[in-house]
């Protein structure tokens, strides 16, 4: 069910990626002042984007999943949430790396993207320990829906919020006004993104797959056993289905 | 709607009023947080920055307090059962509970504010009042709004008192950082200075956004 178009997918992102990291180390020019440090920002900021959108992708399936009540959308938010926790240390760990080699501090404060993200990681690094404490599965999916709507409603809020207390270290890479990147780094970041996006769909949809056929797979030995066989093995913050 | 609201602020300030369980906790704790950034900070008097920094750290401490007694009796003396057997909609639990939560917070910081300029705050509070309580009264909207969302999703799990402030101190961010840019000129040691738009507006905007929705998903938190 969640298994099609898996193996076309995986090339693609295979391919996009090794693309990316080609370009990255082959074709980008060396940034002017910062040098070669800079071209952790072709990890860093796709790994940031693609994360915050991976939350906000997980409010909209806890919409859906609290409006149809179908618990696959509750385990799509589910897998969607894990995944952007995930990418979301990579980014600040990587983007950490980056501010001591170019600012030469690990961490700043007067930086609102930085404060923000960070913000928005420690809120859902408690969707976990919620889920977690609830034991009936039914009422753990609906309240981890309400959970991801909020907290995808958050997101942009938080950035406008910590935002308006400004300042300007951070570069604004997909400003308005474009940025000033020349065209060879636009190319070689506009790959990576689209590498990262795919990456991350890839591995959604294979821990949908392999959470799914779990499922399937406890159901028919339930089936086989009479009902013995106990359905849950132990208690998990997954969801149950 | 109108009705079952009423019924339900009236239950709920009669038993504040009988077991005194909430509003004078957070006057005490907010007291004694004064105290310990009076030694902490070691100073006498704050102004500015420092002096909204403090006041809003407290106030939503003491404002977890209040959240995580919230729905307590509800849960443990079966007020969620008759509430659910009720011919209402459901929501008036959460316009009920946002109101009382709003009051509790206003009462408070009669006496905390009061207590604060009396204990820590160097300039004088009168001249910028007027404009303290605008930003008090937004703010409280936005934690009475959030709180009552969090009190209501954490009340049901095993963790409860851990969960509350986890997820409530996250998510009320973006109202210290307006609530105290906002106040820090208004307490600024060489006279109030002019309260600015902007932070107001975001105050403004948290609330409706956080606001309308905890009113369309609040339903989902007590279906059973």
């Amino acid at each position: 069910m969640f298994g099609r178009g898996l193996k076309t997918l995986s090339l693609v992102t295979v391919a996009l990626m090794v693309g990316a990291f080609a370009l990255v180390f082959f074709y980008a020019p060396n940034d002017a002042d910062q040098g070669f440090v800079q071209k952790i920002f072709y990890l860093h900021v796709p790994l940031a984007i693609v994360a915050l959108c991976g939350f906000v992708a997980a409010g909209i399936y806890g919409i859906r999943h609290l409006r149809t009540g179908d618990r696959l959308h509750d385990l799509r938010s589910y897998v969607a949430i894990h995944l952007s926790l995930i990418l979301a240390v990579g980014a600040l760990v990587s983007g950490s790396i980056w501010a001591r080699g170019s600012w030469g501090v690990w961490w700043t404060w007067d930086e609102p993207t930085l404060v923000s993200f960070l913000i928005v990681f420690l809120l859902y690094a408690c969707y976990q320990p919620l889920r977690f404490s609830i034991e009936d599965p039914e009422r753990q999916a609906r309240y981890a829906s309400v959970f991801a709507i909020t907290a995808g409603a958050f997101v942009p809020l938080n950035f406008l919020a910590v935002r308006l207390a400004d300042s300007l270290v951070h570069p604004r890479v997909l400003s308005t006004t474009g940025g000033a990147m020349p065209g060879e780094m636009r190319l070689t970041f506009l790959v990576s993104l689209a590498g990262m996006a795919c990456l991350y769909v890839t591995l959604w949809k294979y821990e949908l797959a392999s959470k799914h056929a779990t499922f399937r797979l406890r159901a028919l030995k339930r089936k086989l056993a009479d009902e013995d066989w106990p359905s849950a093995p132990r208690r998990s913050a997954a969801p149950q289905l | 709607m109108r009705t079952a609201v009423a019924a339900l602020i009236r239950k709920d300030v009669r038993l504040e009023l009988r077991t005194r369980e909430s509003v004078p906790a957070m006057v005490l704790f907010s007291i004694g947080t004064f105290v310990l950034f009076h030694f902490a900070l070691d100073r006498d008097t704050v102004s500015g920055g420092l002096a909204s920094g403090v006041l809003w750290v407290t106030l939503l401490f003491a404002a977890v307090l209040g959240i995580n007694r919230l729905f307590v009796t509800e849960r443990e003396e079966g007020g969620f059962d008759g509430f659910l057997l009720a011919p209402v909609d459901r929501t008036a639990l959460f316009v009920a509970k946002a109101i009382v939560l709003f009051g509790f917070l206003a009462f408070v910081e009669v006496w905390v504010v009061a207590a604060f300029s009396i204990l820590l705050l160097g300039p004088s509070p009168w001249p910028p009042l007027p404009e303290l309580i605008l930003v008090l009264a937004l703010a409280d909207a936005g934690i009475a709004v959030v709180g009552t969302l969090v009190a209501a999703l954490a009340v049901q799990t095993r963790a409860r008192d851990l969960l509350v402030p986890l997820l409530a101190l996250p998510l009320s961010v973006p109202l210290v950082i307006a609530a105290a840019n906002a106040t820090a000129p208004l307490l600024a040691d060489a006279g109030a200075g002019p309260l600015e738009g902007r932070w107001l507006a975001v105050l403004g905007l948290y609330d409706l956004v956080f606001g309308l929705l905890a009113y369309a998903i609040f339903d989902f938190l007590l279906e059973d």
